[in-house]
């Protein structure tokens, strides 16, 4: 089944805009945001009925003062400044920076110190007018964000079996670490938003790098494109030399936000950034059906 | 009037936001070079967004050092010395050493680099090796100096790097300066590492429907921290009233409100800064300059009252 992940170098150049409105679009598709660090595609989707589970991940070690006798072994060994000294012989463990990593449990002298499992947040499927919604939110300043984006593509794999849809449609997540690792392997196509500026191009590069590396086809929407028609024009020769396919040209509009504001996808608002969109819609769904790979360097 | 602070710390100003795109980078670029200007103090930008380091493309520094930065990861020494006692694969929390057929193996790209396994393994079967994490480079520009880091791709962590880029920060940063620290954007761990690192914060947000979902994310993950907040709110329009009145709620300062301008997308598309859009741009970053350098003070201030 063809799983398709929006993607964007940088930031604010359009990502969940675009989702949502490939998502008023799609016919039979699971809709998913694995941007689960700032998920924003709900606001757009307004998802209802929502079925809630807690996401536990990993775990917390936390001292038992009543069995510490301040040895110091803990702080000596913990590599990410997790544990410090609460008096003169008693640590404490700062759960804000506890990776989780089992070291002072293990070493500790007098097995005072516990690990219990962590939960970090937690995971939704929802209905929205556009189809099932498999969504999720992370704790603030929590880690395993590649663990929750994991687990909602295999939530929304199930759900896609189990309902007989027939595409699966990502908000993917943002930068190019662990998050965004999670949510394009094994996908069958990454669009990248992007926009005609330094860091737009600048971000691109890297993450189209990173698709290169697993191997996921990728194609570009540029946002924004008239905003500087020189950088634009380079954008394009550098995808047309790489072999990525422009989907799309979107102009820079206030619809964006006036769409956003009312709450409606770009295609539910109307106006000739609909249209644009259409367009490209149509042309990431010839491409997420093409056989992989589709790289073909002139 | 001129500004001496002798035998005094510099500020440690993080500029950080709920999501990318809302122009963090836009204002730290444009601090970072009225900065001295501004206060009379040498100043040092640091760029912390090392999954997509951008502070660069808009201050343009020149590079003077560039060196790797690198984890401790366990490399398998002798397989032969493995006693098979299974404590390294049992002790690993991230699935990156496990035993097979009596040999111990390692995914060194799985390694949080916590040291464990080295330290458990009876027989030194395990030894530290290391892997990249990506590039620091130090710099300076006309009017600051520059840090940043720059995430290998396919480098599945960030905050290893940003506290190596941190470390190196302490180690460099003359006590008198003042910092900008470009935070990635967000609210998970790799936000929070950094801004840890700060003593104080800045906001930077944007009045949609979006942005206020983001903003109202940054303030729940960064108030716990306990530092100076304030806001610069960045493409004002219809949303404004909202996040002014969300901003009073917290009892966080609106230090800065920049225009939905298009001049300044198009001055920010060319790769020029936000202070050389128009006079009154240049003149709201220097009021944000000299209001950020007494926002320590002026939330003790707030504090107290
Ligand atoms: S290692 Fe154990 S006993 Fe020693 S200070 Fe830490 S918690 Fe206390
Ligand atoms: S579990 Fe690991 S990170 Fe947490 S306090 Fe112990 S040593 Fe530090
Ligand atoms: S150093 Fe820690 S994370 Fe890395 S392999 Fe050893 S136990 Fe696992
Ligand atoms: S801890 Fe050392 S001796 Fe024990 S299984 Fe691991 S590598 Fe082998």
């Amino acid at each position: 089944m063809p799983e398709i992940v929006v993607l964007s170098g940088k930031g604010g150049a359009g990502k969940t805009s675009v989702t949502a409105a490939f998502a008023a679009m799609s016919r039979n598709a699971v809709l998913c945001d694995l941007d689960v660090d700032a998920p924003d595609l709900h606001i757009l989707l307004a998802p209802r009925n929502s079925r809630r589970e807690p996401f536990v991940a990993g775990h917390l070690a936390a001292i038992d003062p009543a069995r510490c006798d301040g040895c110091g072994e803990c702080a000596a060994r913990c590599r990410y400044g997790a544990v410090s000294a609460a008096d003169r012989d008693r640590f404490v463990i700062n759960p804000a920076h506890c990776e989780g990593c089992k070291v002072c449990v293990v070493l500790c002298p007098r097995q005072a110190i516990l690990f219990t499992p962590r939960t970090c947040g937690v995971s939704a499927v929802s209905d929205t007018r556009f189809g099932p919604f498999v969504h999720a939110r992370l704790d603030p300043g929590a880690e395993n964000s590649g663990r929750l984006v994991a687990l909602l593509r295999q939530k929304a794999k199930a759900l896609a079996k189990e309902q007989g849809r027939d595409l699966i449609l990502a908000d993917g997540a943002p930068g190019i670490a662990c998050p965004v690792v999670s949510s394009i392997t094994g996908a069958s196509l990454a669009v990248l938003v992007t926009e005609p500026t330094p860091s737009g191009s600048h971000d691109l590069g890297r993450v189209a790098t990173l698709c290169d590396h697993f191997k996921l086809p990728t194609a570009v929407l540029l946002n924004k494109a008239d905003l500087n028609a020189d950088e634009a024009a380079r954008i394009e020769d550098a995808c047309r030399d790489a072999g990525r396919p422009i989907v799309g040209r979107l102009p820079y509009s206030p619809d964006v936000t006036a769409a956003m504001a009312a709450r409606q996808t770009l295609p539910e608002y109307g106006g000739p950034l609909a249209e644009a969109l259409a367009e490209a819609w149509a042309n990431v769904l010839n491409l997420a059906a093409a056989p992989k790979p589709q790289r073909n360097p002139f | 009037m001129v500004i001496t602070r002798a035998g005094k710390k510099g500020l440690r100003l993080a500029i950080a936001s709920g999501k990318g795109g809302t122009g963090k980078t836009t204002v730290t670029a444009a601090l970072a070079s009225i900065w001295s200007q501004a206060l009379c103090r040498p100043v040092l930008a640091v760029d912390c967004d090392v999954e997509e380091p951008n502070l660069h493309l808009f201050l343009r520094p020149v590079i003077r050092r560039a060196e790797t930065a690198k984890l401790e990861v366990p490399m398998v020494a002798e397989a032969a010395l493995c006693a098979d006692c299974g404590a390294c694969r049992e002790l690993c929390q991230f699935g990156a050493v496990t035993v097979m057929a009596g040999k111990p193996l390692v995914f060194p790209e799985m390694c949080h680099g916590c040291g464990g396994c080295l330290a458990v393994c009876p027989t030194g079967a395990l030894v530290a090796g290391s892997r990249e994490l990506g590039r620091i480079e130090e710099g300076a520009t006309e009017t600051a100096g520059y840090l940043a880091g720059r995430l290998r791709i396919g480098e599945a962590q960030s905050p290893p790097l940003i506290r190596a880029v941190l470390a190196r920060l302490a180690r460099i940063a003359e006590p008198a300066a003042d910092v900008l620290i470009d935070a990635p954007p967000g609210v998970s761990c790799p936000a929070v590492t950094t801004v840890s690192g700060a003593d104080a914060v800045l906001l930077v947000a944007e009045p949609t429907p979006f942005g206020i979902h983001d903003f109202e994310l940054a303030v729940e993950a960064f108030t716990p921290l306990g530092k100076p907040m304030a806001v610069a709110i960045n493409r004002s329009g219809p949303g404004t009233p909202e996040l002014l009145a969300l901003c009073r709620g917290h009892n966080l300062p609106v230090l800065a409100e920049i225009a939905n301008d298009r001049v300044v997308a198009e001055t920010y598309a060319r790769g020029g800064l936000l202070h050389e859009a128009g006079a009154h741009y240049r003149a709201a970053c220097f009021a944000l300059a000299r209001s950020l350098a007494e926002l320590p003070q002026t939330a003790r201030e707030a504090a107290h009252a």
